[in-house]
């Protein structure tokens, strides 16, 4: 979607302002946001492209406005509403108020390791063959999905060159929308400043995304 | 993002309180629905805040100044390079190791979302998630690293990595001079967590010296 969040290449932001000795949270609720977060993945039934959508799925002054945890916070009560697994009555009230649904499974403290180490691979198996090969000029397509897409606007419509076949992986436009994982071939595209900002755009910089084929034509 | 933006600070706390009770409220639905156990969520909390941070990367940036071979096969393909040492899972399971030269400098950003390397660099600070630098890191480079007080000579090309897929990126800086027969542990020393971002430059032997 064309929302708050695609932000490559916007102005107005201000200077990057680095903060000294930075804490991993910035208090107690960030840290219980982050692990509600976490632990709800599991027993929650969505994905991680699912996660990104409700994040980035509000009007785009809201989105700029919030904090990166309250963004996270937001979008885990909107998943968990949506799945009717919680109700606003029983947020508004701190407690329980209708009996649970039945989930798949509880991270246990016990699971935490291995879970964490294990993460989520997103590389599949395929028996296609990648349509680029490394050194083809591909135009990155005119896409504008109301959904969630991971082809950043500033790159639409301009022509780079495939640097690398990384593999097969999940398809996060589809895989957002539950319409499964449908795995494309994933390819990092390497663009030249100048192609994506004219004269303002640095004359020593390159840009890579990494693409998938559906984003992608031979230019 | 405002952030942590101090001229907003009433307006900022009063938001904060509320999110602060729902915050609170939920985990209360949560686990009294049995959906989350509260000990799990602690021990997630203490993941992120002792054991998986920077210094994890720094070992791995350090074993790479120090050893040719380790440094191929981190190139080469870095996941399997990376959990050589323990490092593995979650928001890394797919690395890549991005080498700085003289000629080119390497520099990572996620302008759609949050995308960092957590098993070798932890949770990303915050200005990694703003605006600020989401925006400028793809338009203006040399800008931003400005913002770090960071200059880099005219020639030397600067790399943007700009992470839309599950593939995390980890900048392997350049060794500084004058550390010859250095021990690992010494390295990792100089390591900074915004040099594996490639927002900064490795610390200078002087530096440490202080």
């Amino acid at each position: 979607m064309n929302g708050g969040q695609d932000l490559g290449g916007t102005h107005g932001h201000g200077p990057v302002k680095p903060e000294l000795n930075e804490p991993v949270f910035h208090g107690e609720w960030e840290k219980r946001a982050f692990a509600l977060t976490l632990a709800m993945g599991m027993p929650g039934g969505w994905n991680i492209d699912m996660s990104r959508f409700a994040r980035e799925n509000r009007p785009p002054g809201e989105y700029l406005s919030m904090t990166y945890y309250q963004i996270w916070f937001a979008a885990l009560e909107t998943m968990l509403k949506e799945r009717g697994l919680v109700a606003e009555d029983e947020i508004a009230a701190g407690h329980s108020l209708h009996p649970p649904k039945p989930v798949k499974r509880v991270l246990s403290p016990g699971d935490v390791e291995k879970t964490l180490h294990r993460g989520g691979p997103t590389e599949r198996e395929t028996n296609t063959a990648a349509a680029f090969k490394p050194g083809d000029k591909v135009r990155a397509k005119n896409l504008n999905p109301p959904t969630h897409t991971r082809l950043p606007r500033y790159v639409r419509g301009h022509i780079g060159t495939i640097e690398r076949i990384i593999g097969c992986h999940v398809f996060p436009d589809s895989n957002a929308m539950g319409a499964g994982e449908n795995p494309q071939w994933l390819y990092t595209v390497r663009f030249d400043g100048h192609e994506l900002w004219g004269d303002e755009g640095d004359p020593t910089s390159k840009v890579s995304v990494d693409a998938w084929e559906p984003y992608l034509e031979l230019a | 993002m405002s952030g942590h933006d101090h001229d907003h600070h009433d307006h900022d706390h009063s938001e904060l309180s509320e999110t602060q009770l729902r915050v609170r409220a939920l985990e209360t639905v949560l686990t009294e629905k049995g959906y989350v156990d509260p000990a799990a969520l602690d021990l997630l909390i203490e993941t992120y805040e002792k054991k998986v941070g920077p210094r994890n990367g720094a070992r791995v940036v350090a074993k790479a100044w120090a050893d040719p071979t380790y440094r191929a096969r981190l190139l080469k393909d870095a996941t399997p390079a990376i959990a050589e040492i323990g490092y593995a899972g979650r928001q890394g399971e797919h690395i890549v190791a991005l080498e700085n030269t003289p000629q080119l400098h390497n520099m990572v950003v996620c302008t759609l979302c949050s995308c960092y390397p957590w098993p070798v660099l932890g949770l990303p600070p915050v200005w990694y998630k703003s605006a600020p630098y989401r925006s400028r890191a793809v338009l203006d480079p040399r800008g931003v690293l400005a913002d770090f007080g960071v200059t880099l000579p005219k020639e030397t090309e600067i790399r943007i990595w700009d992470s839309t897929a599950e593939i995390r990126y980890l900048v392997l800086p350049m060794r500084p001079s004058g550390t010859d027969g250095w021990s690992e542990e010494k390295l990792a020393e100089l390591v900074t967590r915004d040099s594996m971002i490639g927002t900064g430059l490795p610390k200078s032997p002087k530096d440490i010296a202080k």
